[in-house]
């Protein structure tokens, strides 16, 4: 339970975070909030040479609104996210799903770029920027490039991150028709199966409806045929119901471990669609 | 790897000392310090038995690095009590006997207090809530959530 010996340094700025991280060629990792890699580090499933601490760096914290949309640092803890008035005002799921995240400690210390970047399977909040088609705005020695968050997420704890980029935050147009349910894995607090979905409804009909899953599978990933299914449909239960009764049917490589089977998993995703689908109707 | 030089506050006192990067708060607080109310349970960030409170948040610290203290103010147990006065949460842990073997017991008051002293009015819900983060295998944690109950309804009556 003790981590292979490496340096530790505290980055001053994004350039000099990136500055750090592209002279340990490859071999050193970002430290924000550390309750992931922390404990992965003393498991030496992660053997870093160099810890590159971006938790002090200025401007990389904080929750903002500019032109119509809402940003998050890459650096504020789940605990700010869920405590945000400005965030409970303009796009509740994602004070809630913070608020569902793992214990107060892991929420104080754990960040939104951070359970970005590692995108474990059971992890909440890339199920929540998915649904609400958000931009991970990510620096590295080239510049600066935004990726939508549905393509950020490639497989088990594998983004479209190089090993010289940073997370810098995630910009997303705020929506208040949005919520996330989630069935917790008692102990841990992880999702066995999470669910966001964000409406788009005019009139009582929905114009259009992003949904999508966390801890069923390898990555958080949307649910098309749930979507195809509410798309100009009444903005009731009927609707909502019929759509998430196909919910999980396209998934693939369904998790399995001692929490929940293929079976039990591809039946709760099914469940808790329809009460995320309800939550956000509700809104 | 050499060394750093960690300077912080630790339970209103100036503390300085050396710390390996790969060593966490909890061992240096225990190893370096003599602090040995945080208590090593799982020292994975499960457990809660080594909860600090680091500039203001509760944390674990077996998770939270040495180095990471540098410029922080950091509460432990041991600066819990006012001298030889306990705690109003320390006192209603012994009077509900809210512990059996002990080991969680430092991470549930320092859990606790931090959740008063910010929530004064935290009711049986919140409280079993915000204590989602600390097990403990004795007590079946009934008494626990009733001495956490009492110590805030006596801060309540006597604010400090």
């Amino acid at each position: 339970m003790i981590p292979v010996e490496f340096d530790y340094e505290r980055a001053e700025s994004l350039d000099d975070a990136i500055a750090r991280l592209a002279a340990t060629g490859g071999e050193g990792k970002l430290l924000a909030g550390g309750h992931s890699l922390v404990p992965l580090m003393k498991l030496r499933l992660s053997e870093p040479s160099s810890l590159i601490d971006i938790s002090r760096i200025a401007g990389l914290s904080g929750i903002r609104e500019k032109d119509g949309k809402v940003e998050i640092g890459a650096t504020t803890t789940h605990h700010e996210v869920q405590q945000s008035e400005l965030l409970r005002r303009l796009c509740p799921v994602v004070p809630e799903a913070a608020g569902e995240i793992g214990d107060p400690q892991i929420r104080h210390k754990g960040t939104l770029g951070g359970s970005l970047a590692h995108a474990d399977p059971s992890a909440d909040m890339p199920a929540v920027v998915v649904a609400l088609g958000a931009e991970v705005h990510i620096k590295g020695p080239g510049g600066w490039r935004a990726v939508a968050a549905e393509d950020f997420f490639q497989d088990l704890f594998t983004v479209d991150l190089g090993p010289d980029e940073i997370i810098a935050g995630v910009q997303f147009r705020p929506l208040r028709s949005a919520g996330y349910a989630k069935l917790h894995q008692r102990a841990s607090h992880y999702a066995i199966v999470g669910v966001a979905a964000a409406l788009d409804v005019e009139g009582g009909v929905v114009r259009s409806a992003r949904v999508a899953v966390t801890g069923a599978s390898t990555h958080a990933q949307r649910l098309p045929n749930v979507e195809e299914l509410l798309a100009g449909r009444p903005a009731n239960a009927e609707s909502i119901a019929a759509a998430a009764a196909v919910a999980g049917d396209t998934l693939e490589d369904v998790n399995v471990d001692l929490h929940a089977s293929e079976e039990y998993r591809r039946a709760m995703v099914k469940v808790f669609t329809r009460r995320a689908l309800e939550r956000a109707a509700a809104r | 790897m050499s060394k750093k030089h960690i300077t912080t506050r630790i339970n209103g006192e100036d503390v300085e000392f050396l710390a390996e990067p790969g060593a966490s708060l909890l061992a240096a607080l225990r190893d370096e310090l003599g602090l040995t109310g945080s208590k090593e349970g799982c020292n994975n960030g499960n457990c809660g038995a080594c909860n600090v409170v680091f500039d203001g948040a509760l944390v674990n610290a077996c998770c939270v690095l040495a180095v990471e203290a540098n410029g922080v103010e950091i509460t432990t147990i041991e600066g819990v009590a006012n001298g030889e006065e306990l705690h109003p949460l320390q006192t209603s842990f012994l009077e509900n006997a809210a512990l059996q073997c002990g080991i969680c017991t430092p991470g549930f008051i320092v859990a606790a207090k931090a959740l008063l002293d910010k929530e004064p009015d935290a009711d049986e819900a919140r409280i079993r809530h915000w204590l989602a983060g600390n097990l403990c295998r004795c007590t079946g944690y009934d008494k626990i959530v009733r001495a956490v109950l009492d110590a805030a309804a006596d801060m309540r009556r006597t604010p400090a």
